[in-house]
């Protein structure tokens, strides 16, 4: 074919027509038969490959959120819930036109600039495949708004479910923690299709984190015929979920409600335990946040709002605030002096103070000759400083440990500090420095370097109360070994309970908050005060960062104890005036609720409503005031970093105790025991730290 | 058959072309009524009614002389460059691309008509020329005009597809009527080098797209490549036997894009699997066959070069889109013919077998009457 003749006729073209006739022929051929290999290939020997694809592309897998687990308390009340609801949810990558479709979402379900701006910066924060609420909780009619609409808004999602609730929303915040949406983080640890399932939530903090792998419980699965754009055809079948265990606790709902919301305008924490077993009934840290506006993720007003509060609402007080003790330790310490052999009739003479080597501590008055029981009832330091220089102070440490004090208790999802009971091995250790007997006498009243939780004093308080080494615990029915017994006689303890009786029903300090009964029970309990700042002057007035803290421990009833309380109010200056209260009103709740709720129902009103409504009334201003400017949420870390600081570095200030020199002065009427004056020994002050991120 | 009950004018018609275009078409009807869920509307009807009028048109162009095929050569094609350019004219005044003419009664597609016109007017072309001329390169002047002008004018519609299967006729017809085989080998090797070339700077951004995902279509399954993606799946869900009537899962539930146009091929492979796609494939070599022999036969070089002509125009159809759905070419919008729906393509793959019939006609007049 290449030679070909120069002369070209007719009939070479004829031939040359004829020759490549057959090439296009066999050019036909061969790729007819190429197509049939080319479909043998793809139809025959790839075939189970694409009838996968093609079963997949068919039929839709839809994860079923499981239903979470319920949080109950010993009653089987809910702490925490499901509430089935509609909601509407999109998932970024799917999205064609980011900004008209959230824009069209915020008119269609009426959302303010706020939620809307809250919204952008959810979907800028999530993974692109990972599904992002935009409302939950809505009503029939503007979820049918959204559901018509859906052909128009690819990417966004609208169903039925159900959303966590918690009944008594920022009562149980601390305690029960909240749930979100799965971060980018739990997705790329755990690469469980459920985790970016819309409407799934995880728990993020508390107990809700802790019990992830019980409450989660098992999806469900609904397999549907679906065409390309997703319109489903039939369903094919499904599968129910599982719902999560339920996690049933040892607190009393209706308890952990009224003692967070008798906190009122306070920052305060509030313990209450079961004498019986040590069960714990309340773990109350108020102001706090409110899970249910945390459960679609956390807006920026909201964000806003927690962290320019100086009541904290991030802390939970309870259990991760560290206070000074004060006069709360007496009790304890007058153990720890029986203990040592010290008589209970002992008469110590309180000429308004006390002297060591060149140095005068002032005590709160001059209450003359006191023995044991006055020396509580009337909370004298004279006479623990007296005592507390003779038996020293390492005496009374491993007593006030064997009480729970410094301890950290096994309570899993409790995120706990424990504080310092100071002794001279670990003055050295930390300070490089020798104890002294000032530090003797400043820890013996429960200042210095001394720093509890209100969990512990709660806690000392209900083994003081039994003289059973009760062990706290948080999940009905799984109680805990109780640990050795505790090295104290009857008569010993019969000592303590009658100074912290005669504290409310003597002459004492807290005689204004003795329980007022039918029944006629009564409690026995102990004022604290615990200066928080070195100052010239009391810290009972001046800026509020500045008061003592009020602290209030306390059992009921007196003579057969059922409960034992702890009740901490930062800044709330005498323990008398503002903790006592509270605790009086929570322990006439648990005995008589009727009583006990006529008397918060008509405090709340003066305060502006419950916490929820006072939040909520929060928000609004907020939202009028600042509108879209808040500055964005850090991610999940910064919450939870906020949730669970580190303890702050103990602050390395020497305890000086400075000499009386100043001109003594009135002690205030009623006085409420307190630090020695002048002791400068600012508490390691947990409100100190600031919260922005 | 020539003798007995069948009357001698039905007998002499040329059943071995029409008897499997009648079943291709009729099977392509049934892949149509299963692509619109069991319905005879709106394609398998419609299908069928394109395929008797056409089949009409045929028979007339059959009976054309071929002097008068000769005459009307030129004439049609400046009669089509003409509409070529008044397509341009009104696209460029309505604003973006058209590719049809507004004639009352039908949309006109003159792109479509290029394709058998090319091959009529290359067929008159080479029946004038002196056969002295055919390896001189003079030849190449006239013939770039010829076909260059309404290929340009199709690709710049824009319409790659159609343009590239003008081309291709062309040049088959040029191949058929004697050039040197080295300049074809030659004009090979240079669009071997020239392709990038064109790729990077001649074509629109969707067609380089196209190209590419032809190349690797899983690299975007769900975007450019979702088109060959899911034809694969449901040619390869098909099996050998097909998933039956009725039953293809890809074309119903709408993931097959196109199940009734460019890839009913997939749609009729995923019910009736690679039995269905040989049937297909073998009626299809059983008419290019027969339209080869029918050129070989043929008494002259004209109706030789047309009825070649006009059997590979129909072939290239075929292959472009069997190798399209088979992820073997790129996505380009040509249909099959007879299966898929669409009544311009038919009208043209019609007018190709009515030249052919025509072309069998005078060969069996010349045998018989031994000219």
């Amino acid at each position: 074919m290449f030679n070909e003749p120069k002369h070209v006729s007719t009939g070479t073209l004829r031939n040359s027509f004829e020759r490549r006739a057959v090439l296009i022929g066999g050019l036909q051929a061969g790729l007819g038969v190429l197509l049939a290999v080319r479909m043998g290939w793809i139809g025959v020997v790839q075939n189970a490959k694409y009838e996968t694809a093609a079963e997949s592309n068919r039929v839709n897998l839809t994860l079923i959120p499981p239903r979470r687990g319920l949080i109950l308390d010993r009653n089987n009340n809910p702490l925490a819930a499901n509430r089935s609801d509609y909601r509407v949810d999109l998932i970024p990558e799917r999205l064609v036109d980011t900004g008209g479709t959230i824009a069209e979402l915020g008119k269609l379900l009426g959302l303010g600039p706020d939620k809307m701006l809250d919204l952008a910066d959810r979907v800028d924060k999530s993974h692109r495949f990972q599904p992002v609420e935009v409302a939950s909780g809505l009503e029939w009619d503007k979820f049918a708004a959204v559901s018509v609409r859906l052909p128009d808004l690819p990417g966004v999602i609208a169903q039925r479910g159900f959303s966590r609730s918690y009944p008594t929303g920022p009562s149980v915040g601390h305690l029960v923690g909240y749930v979100g949406p799965a971060s980018a983080e739990d997705y790329e640890k755990d690469r469980n299709p459920l985790l970016i399932t819309p409407g799934y939530k995880v728990g993020k903090d508390a107990i809700e984190k802790f019990y992830e792998p019980s409450l989660r419980g098992v999806a469900g699965a609904r397999r549907t015929e679906v065409t390309a754009t997703g319109k489903i055809v039939r369903d094919l079948d499904m599968r129910e979920d599982i719902q999560g265990q339920s996690l049933r606790l040892t607190i009393d709902a209706g308890l952990q409600d009224f003692a967070s919301r008798r906190i009122g305008l306070e920052s305060a924490a509030c313990v209450v335990i079961d004498c019986q077993d040590g069960g714990i009934l309340a773990l109350t840290s108020m102001p706090s946040f409110d899970p249910n506006a945390f459960v679609g993720g956390i807006g920026r007003l909201q964000w806003k709002m927690l962290n320019e509060d100086d009541h904290i609402p991030l802390l939970n007080k309870a259990v991760r605030g560290l206070y000074p003790p004060g006069s709360t330790m007496k009790p304890m310490a007058s153990l720890a002096l029986q203990i040592h052999g010290v008589v209970p009739d002992e008469i110590v003479s309180c000429p308004g103070g006390y002297r060591l080597g060149s140095r005068f501590f002032r005590c709160d008055a001059v209450h003359g000759a006191v023995d044991m029981r006055k020396a509580i009832e009337q909370s004298c330091n004279t006479y623990f400083w007296s005592m507390a220089h003779r038996v020293g102070y390492d005496a009374i440490a491993p007593v006030a440990r064997t009480l729970g004090l410094g301890v950290e208790f096994d309570l899993p999802g409790v995120n706990q500090r424990y504080g310092t009971i100071p002794d001279a091995a670990w003055k050295m250790r930390r300070f490089k420095q020798e104890w002294t007997a000032a530090d003797s006498l400043n820890a013996s009243i429960g200042q210095g370097y001394v720093s509890v939780s209100p969990l512990q004093l709660a806690v000392m308080t209900a083994r003081i109360a039994t003289g059973k080494n009760l062990q706290p615990y948080l999940l009905y029915g799984k109680k805990p070994q109780p640990g050795p017994a505790l090295p104290f006689t009857a008569d010993m303890l019969g000592v303590t309970h009658e100074g912290m009786w005669r504290v409310v029903n003597g002459n004492g300090t807290a005689r204004g908050s003795q329980l007022k009964l039918d029944s006629g029970i009564q409690m026995a309990g102990k004022t604290g005060t615990a200066q928080v700042r070195a100052l010239v002057s009391r810290g009972h007035f001046g800026d509020w960062k500045g008061r003592d803290h009020a602290l209030f421990v306390c059992y009921a009833p007196a003579d057969a104890p059922r409960y034992a309380m702890a009740v901490v109010v930062e800044h709330g200056t005498f323990g008398a005036r503002a903790a006592a209260p509270i605790a009086k009103d929570v322990l006439t709740y648990l005995f008589d609720p009727a009583k006990g709720w006529d008397s918060l129902l008509a405090m709340e009103k003066s305060w502006g409503g419950t916490p929820s409504q006072r939040m909520a009334a929060k928000y609004r201003s907020y939202a009028s005031q600042y509108g879209a400017t808040a500055p964005k949420v850090e991610a999940d870390k910064a919450v939870t970093a906020a949730l669970n600081r580190p303890e702050p570095s103990p602050t390395p200030i020497e305890a000086v105790l400075s000499e009386e020199e100043s001109p003594p002065r009135d002690a205030p009427p009623q006085a409420a025991p307190s630090a020695s004056p002048g002791s400068p020994v600012p508490a390691p002050n947990p409100s100190g730290a600031p919260v922005q991120p | 058959m020539r003798q007995g009950v069948v009357p001698e004018a039905i007998a002499r018609e040329p059943w071995g072309l029409i008897l499997p275009l009648l079943a291709l078409n009729t099977f392509g009807s049934v892949v149509l009524y299963s692509a619109a869920g069991g319905h005879l509307g709106p394609w398998a009807l419609l299908h069928e009614i394109h395929f008797a009028v056409f089949l009409v048109m045929a028979f007339v162009i059959s009976r054309i002389p071929r002097d008068l095929f000769k005459w009307a050569a030129i004439p049609v094609y400046i009669a089509i460059v003409v509409m070529l350019m008044l397509v341009e004219v009104v696209g460029a005044v309505k604003g973006g691309s058209q590719r049809w003419l507004d004639v009352g009664f039908m949309q006109l597609q003159p792109s479509e008509l290029m394709k058998p016109t090319i091959v009529l007017a290359l067929a008159k072309f080479f029946d004038v020329m002196p056969p002295g001329m055919t390896r001189t390169w003079r030849v190449l002047v006239p013939l770039a005009g010829i076909v260059g002008l309404p290929a340009l004018l199709v690709m710049m519609q824009p319409d790659l597809g159609t343009g590239l299967s003008i081309t291709v006729g062309a040049v088959v017809v040029i191949f058929m009527a004697g050039l040197p085989m080295w300049w074809f080998m030659g004009a090979g090797g240079a669009v071997l080098v020239a392709a990038p070339l064109a790729f990077f700077t001649l074509l629109h951004g969707y067609q380089r797209d196209r190209v590419l995902v032809f190349l690797n279509p899983e690299s975007d399954p769900l975007g450019k490549g979702y088109h060959i993606t899911q034809s694969k799946i449901a040619i390869g869900s098909g099996g050998f036997w097909g998933k039956g009537f009725g039953n293809g899962s890809q074309s119903h539930l709408d993931y097959l894009p196109e199940s009734h146009t460019d890839f009913a091929f997939a749609t009729m492979a995923e019910e009736w699997g690679l039995a269905g796609g040989i049937f297909v494939l073998a009626i299809f070599l059983w008419v290019f066959r027969w339209g080869l022999r029918v050129a070989q036969n043929a008494p002259d070089r004209f109706s030789g070069l047309l009825a070649a002509g006009m059997t590979f125009t129909i072939f290239f159809y075929m292959a472009i889109n069997t190798m399209m759905v088979l992820g073997l070419a790129p996505v380009v919008g040509i249909p099959l013919p007879w299966i898929s729906h669409g009544g311009s393509a038919m009208m043209t793959n019609m007018i190709c077998v009515g030249t052919l019939m025509a072309v069998d006609r005078w060969n069996r007049r010349g045998s018989t009457l031994g000219t």
